[in-house]
Protein backbone atom coordinates (compact mmCIF):
# COMPACT_ATOMS: atom_id res chain seq x y z
CA UNK A 1 0.00 0.00 0.00
CA UNK A 2 1.43 3.21 -0.56
CA UNK A 3 1.16 6.26 1.21
CA UNK A 4 1.16 9.95 0.04
CA UNK A 5 4.43 11.69 1.68
CA UNK A 6 2.90 15.15 0.97
CA UNK A 7 -0.26 14.29 3.21
CA UNK A 8 -0.52 15.60 7.00
CA UNK A 9 0.00 13.07 9.56
CA UNK A 10 -2.09 12.53 12.90
CA UNK A 11 -0.20 13.75 16.14
CA UNK A 12 2.46 10.80 17.40
CA UNK A 13 4.77 10.64 19.91
CA UNK A 14 6.81 13.48 19.65
CA UNK A 15 4.05 15.76 19.95
CA UNK A 16 1.87 14.22 22.97
CA UNK A 17 3.31 15.02 26.74
CA UNK A 18 4.31 11.87 27.68
CA UNK A 19 2.08 9.95 30.53
CA UNK A 20 2.05 6.64 32.99
CA UNK A 21 -0.26 5.51 30.12
CA UNK A 22 1.69 5.51 27.13
CA UNK A 23 4.75 4.19 28.87
CA UNK A 24 3.01 1.41 30.38
CA UNK A 25 1.51 0.56 26.43
CA UNK A 26 5.47 1.16 25.05
CA UNK A 27 6.37 -1.30 27.56
CA UNK A 28 3.86 -3.77 27.41
CA UNK A 29 5.05 -4.45 23.62
CA UNK A 30 9.12 -3.95 24.21
CA UNK A 31 8.53 -6.52 27.01
CA UNK A 32 6.36 -8.63 24.83
CA UNK A 33 8.80 -8.50 22.05
CA UNK A 34 11.56 -8.86 24.19
CA UNK A 35 10.78 -12.01 25.92
CA UNK A 36 9.21 -13.27 22.59
CA UNK A 37 12.78 -13.40 21.84
CA UNK A 38 15.00 -13.91 24.68
CA UNK A 39 12.83 -16.32 26.78
CA UNK A 40 11.50 -17.90 23.51
CA UNK A 41 15.31 -19.25 22.49
CA UNK A 42 16.35 -19.69 25.92
CA UNK A 43 12.96 -21.64 26.41
CA UNK A 44 13.62 -23.96 23.47
CA UNK A 45 17.27 -24.31 24.11
CA UNK A 46 16.40 -25.52 27.63
CA UNK A 47 14.59 -28.27 26.35
CA UNK A 48 16.59 -29.14 23.42
CA UNK A 49 19.57 -29.44 25.26
CA UNK A 50 17.25 -31.67 28.12
CA UNK A 51 16.36 -33.61 25.43
CA UNK A 52 19.51 -34.26 23.89
CA UNK A 53 21.47 -35.57 26.59
CA UNK A 54 23.44 -34.65 30.02
CA UNK A 55 26.19 -33.22 27.53
CA UNK A 56 24.80 -30.36 25.99
CA UNK A 57 22.59 -30.00 29.19
CA UNK A 58 25.45 -28.97 30.53
CA UNK A 59 26.74 -26.25 28.74
CA UNK A 60 23.42 -24.67 28.96
CA UNK A 61 23.64 -24.78 32.35
CA UNK A 62 26.94 -23.18 32.75
CA UNK A 63 25.97 -20.08 30.36
CA UNK A 64 22.22 -20.23 32.67
CA UNK A 65 23.85 -20.05 36.03
CA UNK A 66 26.74 -17.97 34.58
CA UNK A 67 26.95 -14.19 35.37
CA UNK A 68 25.58 -13.01 32.36
CA UNK A 69 22.55 -15.89 32.81
CA UNK A 70 21.58 -14.15 36.25
CA UNK A 71 21.65 -11.20 34.32
CA UNK A 72 18.89 -12.19 32.03
CA UNK A 73 17.32 -13.91 33.92
CA UNK A 74 17.00 -10.62 36.02
CA UNK A 75 15.82 -9.10 32.99
CA UNK A 76 13.11 -11.29 31.89
CA UNK A 77 11.47 -11.48 35.45
CA UNK A 78 11.02 -7.91 35.57
CA UNK A 79 9.99 -8.42 31.67
CA UNK A 80 7.44 -11.22 32.60
CA UNK A 81 6.22 -8.83 35.54
CA UNK A 82 5.58 -6.07 33.43
CA UNK A 83 3.93 -7.79 30.54
CA UNK A 84 1.85 -9.80 33.29
CA UNK A 85 0.28 -6.38 35.41
CA UNK A 86 -0.38 -4.87 32.15
CA UNK A 87 -1.58 -7.74 30.61
CA UNK A 88 -4.14 -7.69 34.16
CA UNK A 89 -4.48 -3.87 33.36
CA UNK A 90 -5.76 -4.53 29.95
CA UNK A 91 -8.47 -7.37 31.15
CA UNK A 92 -10.16 -4.66 33.31
CA UNK A 93 -10.08 -2.50 30.27
CA UNK A 94 -11.67 -4.98 27.84
CA UNK A 95 -14.46 -4.84 29.69
CA UNK A 96 -15.21 -1.00 29.66
CA UNK A 97 -13.41 0.07 33.07
CA UNK A 98 -11.28 1.66 34.68
CA UNK A 99 -11.08 4.65 31.62
CA UNK A 100 -11.45 7.60 34.42
CA UNK A 101 -8.36 9.78 34.33
CA UNK A 102 -6.70 9.31 38.04
CA UNK A 103 -7.93 5.96 37.75
CA UNK A 104 -6.25 4.97 34.61
CA UNK A 105 -3.18 6.91 35.62
CA UNK A 106 -2.77 5.09 39.17
CA UNK A 107 -3.17 1.41 37.53
CA UNK A 108 -0.48 2.39 35.17
CA UNK A 109 2.01 3.59 37.55
CA UNK A 110 0.74 0.86 39.79
CA UNK A 111 1.89 -1.70 37.15
CA UNK A 112 5.66 -0.20 36.68
CA UNK A 113 6.05 0.11 40.86
CA UNK A 114 4.19 -3.55 40.96
CA UNK A 115 7.11 -4.90 38.78
CA UNK A 116 10.07 -3.67 39.82
CA UNK A 117 9.26 -4.52 43.53
CA UNK A 118 8.08 -8.14 42.84
CA UNK A 119 11.39 -8.61 40.59
CA UNK A 120 13.31 -7.60 43.82
CA UNK A 121 11.48 -9.67 46.23
CA UNK A 122 12.56 -12.60 43.84
CA UNK A 123 15.99 -11.71 42.94
CA UNK A 124 17.17 -10.88 46.67
CA UNK A 125 17.22 -13.67 48.49
CA UNK A 126 18.62 -15.84 45.17
CA UNK A 127 21.07 -13.34 45.02
CA UNK A 128 22.14 -13.50 48.36
CA UNK A 129 22.35 -17.54 48.90
CA UNK A 130 24.23 -17.23 45.70
CA UNK A 131 27.05 -15.33 47.04
CA UNK A 132 26.57 -16.64 50.68
CA UNK A 133 27.42 -19.96 48.40
CA UNK A 134 30.53 -17.76 46.65
CA UNK A 135 32.12 -17.14 49.75
CA UNK A 136 31.79 -20.39 51.56
CA UNK B 1 -7.81 2.04 1.16
CA UNK B 2 -10.67 -0.73 0.04
CA UNK B 3 -14.35 1.33 0.17
CA UNK B 4 -15.81 -2.35 0.03
CA UNK B 5 -15.98 -2.63 -3.77
CA UNK B 6 -15.39 -5.69 -5.76
CA UNK B 7 -12.05 -4.68 -7.03
CA UNK B 8 -11.15 -3.58 -3.82
CA UNK B 9 -11.74 -7.08 -2.29
CA UNK B 10 -9.41 -8.54 -5.18
CA UNK B 11 -6.77 -6.51 -4.42
CA UNK B 12 -6.78 -7.10 -0.71
CA UNK B 13 -7.67 -4.01 0.65
CA UNK B 14 -9.62 -3.24 3.45
CA UNK B 15 -10.92 -5.38 6.36
CA UNK B 16 -10.21 -9.29 5.83
CA UNK B 17 -12.87 -9.58 8.34
CA UNK B 18 -10.44 -11.44 10.81
CA UNK B 19 -9.66 -9.12 13.31
CA UNK B 20 -11.91 -9.86 16.01
CA UNK B 21 -10.75 -13.70 15.98
CA UNK B 22 -7.53 -12.22 16.03
CA UNK B 23 -8.44 -10.01 18.86
CA UNK B 24 -9.97 -12.62 20.92
CA UNK B 25 -7.38 -15.63 20.49
CA UNK B 26 -5.23 -13.37 21.74
CA UNK B 27 -6.93 -12.72 24.98
CA UNK B 28 -7.87 -16.74 25.09
CA UNK B 29 -3.57 -17.41 25.02
CA UNK B 30 -3.24 -14.69 27.75
CA UNK B 31 -5.37 -16.31 30.16
CA UNK B 32 -3.63 -19.87 29.37
CA UNK B 33 -0.44 -18.02 29.52
CA UNK B 34 -1.20 -16.58 32.73
CA UNK B 35 -2.14 -19.94 34.53
CA UNK B 36 0.96 -22.20 33.07
CA UNK B 37 3.13 -19.99 33.35
CA UNK B 38 2.74 -19.39 36.61
CA UNK B 39 2.65 -23.48 37.40
CA UNK B 40 5.74 -23.20 35.53
CA UNK B 41 7.39 -20.87 37.11
CA UNK B 42 6.49 -22.07 40.66
CA UNK B 43 7.28 -25.63 39.91
CA UNK B 44 10.96 -24.58 38.96
CA UNK B 45 11.07 -22.96 42.01
CA UNK B 46 10.11 -26.27 43.82
CA UNK B 47 12.61 -28.42 42.39
CA UNK B 48 15.23 -29.42 44.51
CA UNK B 49 17.95 -28.83 41.60
CA UNK B 50 18.01 -27.76 38.11
CA UNK B 51 20.27 -30.52 37.06
CA UNK B 52 19.77 -32.86 34.27
CA UNK B 53 18.35 -35.92 36.06
CA UNK B 54 16.01 -33.84 38.23
CA UNK B 55 14.75 -31.80 35.36
CA UNK B 56 14.39 -34.88 32.83
CA UNK B 57 12.69 -37.22 35.53
CA UNK B 58 10.21 -33.99 36.34
CA UNK B 59 9.40 -33.45 33.02
CA UNK B 60 9.07 -37.04 32.10
CA UNK B 61 6.01 -36.94 34.22
CA UNK B 62 2.59 -36.96 32.28
CA UNK B 63 1.25 -33.96 34.55
CA UNK B 64 4.26 -32.26 33.41
CA UNK B 65 4.96 -33.49 30.09
CA UNK B 66 1.14 -32.05 28.90
CA UNK B 67 1.15 -29.07 30.56
CA UNK B 68 4.48 -28.13 29.57
CA UNK B 69 3.36 -28.74 25.33
CA UNK B 70 -0.04 -26.74 26.27
CA UNK B 71 2.43 -23.66 27.80
CA UNK B 72 4.64 -23.87 24.53
CA UNK B 73 1.64 -24.01 22.27
CA UNK B 74 0.51 -20.69 24.19
CA UNK B 75 3.12 -18.97 24.55
CA UNK B 76 4.28 -19.53 20.76
CA UNK B 77 0.60 -18.50 19.66
CA UNK B 78 0.36 -15.65 21.31
CA UNK B 79 4.18 -14.38 20.36
CA UNK B 80 2.87 -15.12 17.08
CA UNK B 81 -0.60 -13.07 17.54
CA UNK B 82 1.25 -10.17 19.39
CA UNK B 83 4.34 -9.54 17.23
CA UNK B 84 2.81 -9.47 13.92
CA UNK B 85 0.72 -6.59 15.48
CA UNK B 86 3.97 -4.89 16.19
CA UNK B 87 5.00 -5.95 12.37
CA UNK B 88 1.98 -4.11 11.02
CA UNK B 89 2.24 -1.19 12.87
CA UNK B 90 5.97 -0.15 12.73
CA UNK B 91 7.06 -1.85 9.32
CA UNK B 92 5.68 0.64 6.66
CA UNK B 93 6.61 -0.97 3.33
CA UNK B 94 4.59 -3.64 2.40
CA UNK B 95 8.04 -5.62 1.03
CA UNK B 96 9.44 -5.59 4.43
CA UNK B 97 6.06 -6.44 6.42
CA UNK B 98 5.52 -9.55 4.48
CA UNK B 99 9.18 -10.28 4.81
CA UNK B 100 8.92 -9.87 8.84
CA UNK B 101 5.60 -11.22 8.89
CA UNK B 102 6.83 -14.47 6.86
CA UNK B 103 10.15 -15.00 9.45
CA UNK B 104 7.89 -14.11 12.33
CA UNK B 105 5.56 -17.52 11.30
CA UNK B 106 8.87 -19.66 11.05
CA UNK B 107 10.33 -18.90 14.25
CA UNK B 108 6.89 -19.51 16.11
CA UNK B 109 6.24 -22.65 14.42
CA UNK B 110 9.99 -24.14 14.52
CA UNK B 111 10.58 -22.80 18.14
CA UNK B 112 6.94 -24.45 19.48
CA UNK B 113 7.99 -27.73 17.76
CA UNK B 114 11.29 -27.94 18.75
CA UNK B 115 10.49 -27.34 22.26
CA UNK B 116 7.03 -29.66 21.95
CA UNK B 117 9.54 -32.20 20.42
CA UNK B 118 12.12 -32.29 23.37
CA UNK B 119 9.49 -32.61 25.52
CA UNK B 120 7.99 -36.01 23.99
CA UNK B 121 11.44 -37.23 23.47
CA UNK B 122 12.35 -36.54 27.46
CA UNK B 123 8.42 -37.72 28.36
CA UNK B 124 8.95 -40.96 26.17
CA UNK B 125 12.05 -42.17 27.51
CA UNK B 126 15.04 -41.72 24.70
CA UNK B 127 17.33 -39.77 26.55
CA UNK B 128 20.79 -40.90 27.37
CA UNK B 129 21.79 -40.22 30.87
Amino acid sequence: MSRNPGRPLSPHLTIWRWGPHMVVSILHRATGVGMALVAGLGFVWWLVAAAMGAEAYDSFYKVATSWFGYLVAIGLTWAFLQHLFSALRHFVMDVGAGYELKTNKTAAILTMAGSVIVTLLIWAPILAAVARKGAE
Amino acid sequence: MGNGTGIGRVRGLGSAKHGAMHWWRQRVTAVGNLLLATWFVVSLFRLPSLDHATVTAWIGSPLVAVPLVLLTISVFYHLRLGLQVVVEDYIHEEAGKVFFILLLNFYAIAGAALAIFSILKIAFGGVPA
